[in-house]
């Protein structure tokens, strides 16, 4: 066994409270080894102290409590002296953004004293593997969100750094991207084996632990389990499977499996239905449950970390009172819709239409179009052609009138972190224009069925992730909108949180409300009814779940994940569409 | 170690940055031509051709007379009114500062020593009590003149009794523009220095970009040399512009030499560059940081270092202040190097005042500075 590139012990880390709030305490009693020749996955949940152990590990912050020692030297004290072998990739990249491509690297080598010679044959050989060898001209601010991770990347890599560290280096890209960065950090851990290189790579996407060596599985500040991510799979064998339901009822079926002693955990993927079983329960009858047929599943790492979070399965969250059908057709009608900003369409003649009561999402990486095509939606933004109707009203024409139709629940909840919960919840009721009346009632039941009554003088800005969630679903759903749009709901949540939400979300679908999902986290698609997938601004891709999949599969790739299809279909164009 | 490796890493990507990027070129270049503009010829002290109504109830030879001494002053520019009510009228229009009435009596009682004094009233417009101190004095110095030339007249007084002679020195034509503009100069450095070097360091915080210097293996006083270094030349350049501005634009004449002046820029910007990097590093913020630059320089520059206010006029406790404000040496040294000339005795305790200033705010900023996030 090599030696340790990098011993945590005993680490705890807290940050003073600002403003008056409590200290946090973003890290407790952490204890790891770094190993050489492999990747350590540092995985968890936003919040989870991901970042913190990072920059720990770098130097960037001082332990409150015990020890960091990299490539033998304690980071307290000595760490200029392990600076020189540390790579570091923080998770804005750390790119100049007004230096070109080929500057942003000379200066990085320059920084580590990069003789001429190497840093020629450095650069040319990271500039090939990463293909921004024909960009070396072009601003590092106008690269693409993948292309300026392969910089960062280029940069930290360039000292040949026995320790590389990566802080959630893949969030945000498209799969393609994401796969890509990393088979170049897998190949360069290859070339550097010989020199006891090992990576610490930070992720919230929960499938990428299983490609780790090993992995420290973090939630709020603790460390769950660590250990190679095997560990992780085997107790769950043999408790995985797929329930086959009819597609009309598959939300019911949802609900009823979900009541079932037996079951851990059951999430709606697709047209079938995914339960996670206790560890000793009896396999339940697949009728029992409303399905058709039982079939065992390959457990996912998900699936342990749940089992590790969860000794029993959520309450399923109440139902909600049928909205009455409002207007025939569509609820969402989409043609052609374009949007320009100065030479660059930013979406491209997009057109699709979601029915009544169904939720569907859109899905792309960055860039690809899907805020834009939201906020038109939304009536936040003219489109520059096409037609948009929502909820029957034309969004050109009558932007306000459709507007009181729909519920919004932006990325970062846009709560005020400085009222109570009580107090955003009044603050958005005004906003919406409910009376006085119907405010205190709207109020009163958003507290009981969204769980917020025992918080509602809290201060927003200190409720956990999961509650904040709630509290701007609660808040988009006052005025009882016909259709909700949520931005990326559930990017960066723990997984159970994530379950909880969904199922709200599908208790809402059935009462007849329509949701319009962005994202570019594939889990939360499979929660989708039905997908567009948009890339580069244009539609690339309908159907539902399983359609997308069952598309790209052949005979070398038999079971295809969302993912997969993502990447094949927008490999092969919006030509697709036609077929 | 130093490595002139990293530096000229660190100093070629400054100067990328300052060329790429026009806010600096903004701040250091556009901001001070444009508040030397509007300051240098906005605010002015000198008070000329101030507009008076007068109103003589009886016209007679005498105040034909003195209508002639006060429209021969060339701080005034008479307006003769019909009545009180009409020039109470163009008073409260603001279109004169003031208003003199000659009484009907006055001329008669004026002849008649036996009625001394004759009466004459002068209305002034006080909101800007300074403008209306200056008119009464103007107002009075011009009937004064007049009386002491019919005192010579009627031998009552003896002629060239006294012989007066006035010698301005430094300032012989009693030009605001002279004293304001040098100081000025020290306001507009002390507030673009600051601002240009607490804005790019709390951008890097903003970006991220301070995150992975801080991993590498550049030094702490790496960095800020270099930053210091880049934006020291960038500011030297800019305050040589507003020196030229101050000469070529305002006519102020400039008797030192270049030797002191380069000397106590040089102290100063350095001072002032430090001082926006300490700021900027406990920001990490733009927007906080550009609030504290000015909160820290524009204030205590304006009032406090001599440039609009006089600092041996003010109370004593508040005068101890302002040794605290590193601007006011260099508005001393300024306004001597361009009024005075280069008089050693004076510029030499301010330079070494402005050289412990400097070396305050690079060592604040050196302790500040760790290698660290929290």
């Amino acid at each position: 066994m090599p030696p340790a590139l990098a011993e945590i012990s005993g680490l705890r880390h807290v940050f003073p409270g600002a403003r008056g709030a409590p200290p946090r305490v973003a890290l407790d009693g952490i204890s790891a080894v770094i190993p050489p020749g492999m990747i350590t996955g540092v995985v968890g949940p936003d919040a989870a102290g991901k970042t913190t152990v990072l920059r720990l590990l770098a130097g960037l912050l001082r332990p409150t409590g015990g020890r960091v020692t990299v490539l033998g030297h304690d980071m307290a004290t000595d760490a200029q002296a392990a600076h020189a072998g540390i790579g570091y990739m923080p998770q804005r990249f750390g790119l100049y953004e007004d230096l070109s491509v080929a500057e942003n690297l000379s200066l990085f080598a320059d920084l580590h004293q990069l003789p001429a010679g190497l840093r020629t044959e450095r650069v040319a050989r990271l500039l090939r593997f990463t293909g921004l060898a024909p960009f070396t001209a072009r601003l590092a601010g106008q690269l693409s969100g993948g292309m300026k991770q392969k910089l960062g990347l280029a940069c930290a890599l360039l000292a040949r750094p026995r320790l590389l560290l990566l802080d959630e280096p893949s969030v945000g890209v498209d799969p393609a991207s994401r796969r890509e960065l990393w088979s170049i950090v897998s190949q360069m851990l290859e070339e550097g084996r010989e020199d006891g290189m090992g990576v610490v790579w930070a992720t919230a996407y929960l499938d990428e632990a299983e490609r780790c060596g090993q992995v420290l599985l973090l939630h709020e500040g603790r460390m769950l389990a660590a250990g190679p991510p095997a560990g992780f799979l085997a107790p769950m064998q043999g408790r995985v499977f797929r329930l086959a339901v009819p597609a009309a009822s598959r939300r019911d079926a949802a609900r009823r499996a979900a009541a079932h002693p037996g079951v851990l955990d059951a999430a709606v993927q697709g047209d079938t239905l995914r339960l996670v079983l206790h560890a000793d329960a009896a396999v339940p009858d697949a009728a029992s449950l409303g399905g058709t047929a039982l079939a065992p599943a390959p457990p996912r790492f998900e699936d342990g970390f749940v089992d590790r979070l969860a000794t029993a399965a959520a309450p399923p969250p109440p139902t909600e009172p049928i909205r009455p059908q409002a207007g025939d057709g569509p609820a969402i009608e989409v043609r052609d819709l374009v949007r320009r900003f100065g030479a660059f369409t930013a979406v491209d003649h997009v057109s699709f239409s979601v029915a009544r009561g169904e939720i569907f999402g859109l899905l792309g990486p960055n860039g690809a179009g899907k805020s834009t095509t939201f906020r038109m939606l939304c009536g936040l933004l003219q489109p520059s052609g096409g037609t948009a109707r929502v909820a029957g009203q034309d969004m050109l024409r009558a932007p306000a009138a459709a507007r009181a139709r729909i519920g919004y629940m932006a990325q970062r909840f846009s709560l005020y972190g400085e009222l109570s919960v009580a107090e955003n919840l009044a603050f958005f009721a005004r906003v919406y224009g409910l009376s006085r009346a119907t405010r205190a009632q709207a109020i009163a039941q958003a507290l009981q069925r969204y769980d917020l009554a025992g918080v509602a003088g809290d201060v927003a800005g200190n409720l956990p992730l999961g509650v904040k969630q709630r509290l701007a679903l609660a808040a988009a759903l006052l005025h009882g909108p016909d259709i909700l749009f949520l931005d990326e709901p559930t990017s960066g949540v723990d997984p159970l949180t994530r379950r909880a939400f969904w199922a709200r979300i599908g208790a809402l679908a059935q009462a007849g409300v329509t949701v319009l999902v962005t994202s570019h986290f594939m889990d939360e698609a499979e929660y989708c009814d039905r997908l567009a997938i948009v890339s580069a601004g244009r539609l690339v891709a309908t159907g539902t779940p399983a359609e997308l999949r069952a598309r790209v599969r052949s005979a070398g790739l038999p079971d295809p994940t969302l993912e997969d299809a993502f990447i094949a279909l927008v490999a092969a164009g919006p030509a697709e569409l036609a077929a | 170690m130093t490595s002139w490796m990293r530096m000229r890493g660190l100093v070629r990507k400054e100067v990328l940055q300052i060329l790429r990027d026009p806010s600096a070129l903004l701040i250091a270049f556009l901001l001070p031509v444009l508040l030397l503009v509007v300051n240098g010829f906005g605010i002015s002290l000198d008070a000329r051709e101030m507009r008076v109504a007068v109103l003589v109830e009886a016209p007679a030879e005498d105040t034909r007379e003195i209508l002639q001494a006060l429209a021969a002053s060339p701080y005034l520019d008479v307006v003769r009114v019909d009545s009180a009510a009409a020039g109470e009228a163009r008073m409260i229009a603001g279109d004169v500062r003031g208003m003199l009435v000659l009484r009907e009596e006055f001329a008669e009682r004026l002849r008649r020593p036996a009625r001394w004094p004759a009466p004459a009233q002068l209305v002034a417009n006080a909101t800007d009590p300074n403008t209306a101190r200056v008119l009464e004095g103007y107002v009075q110095g011009a009937l004064l003149t007049w009386l002491s030339g019919r005192a010579h007249e009627l031998r009552l007084l003896p002629s060239g009794g006294i012989s007066l002679e006035h010698r301005y020195w430094f300032n012989p034509e009693l030009r605001s523009a002279d004293f304001i503009v040098p100081g000025m100069i020290a306001y507009v450095m002390s507030m673009t220095g600051t601002l240009l070097t607490a804005l790019i360091v709390a951008r890097e915080w903003e970006r991220g970009t301070m995150e992975s210097m801080l991993a590498s293996p550049a030094h702490m006083g790496e960095l800020i040399v270099a930053k210091l270094g880049c934006y020291f030349v960038l500011s030297m350049a800019a305050m040589l512009g507003a020196v030229a501005m101050a000469i070529l634009l305002f006519g102020v004449p400039f008797r030192g030499g270049m030797l002191p002046l380069l000397a106590a820029s040089s102290l100063f910007l350095v001072f002032a560059l430090a001082l926006g990097l300490f700021i900027s590093t406990l920001a990490r913020n733009q927007f906080v940081a550009a609030q504290l630059a000015f909160l820290v320089t524009m204030m205590p520059a304006l009032m406090l270092s001599g440039m609009l206010f006089d600092i041996a006029s003010m109370p004593a406790w508040l005068q101890a202040v302002t040794y605290a404000v590193p601007a006011r040496y260099l508005v001393s040294i300024l306004q001597t190097l361009f009024l005075a000339g280069t008089v050693w005795e004076l510029l030499l305790p301010n330079l070494a005042a402005l050289a412990v200033a400097a070396a305050l705010a690079v060592g604040a900023t050196l302790t500040v500075t760790r290698r660290r996030l929290d």
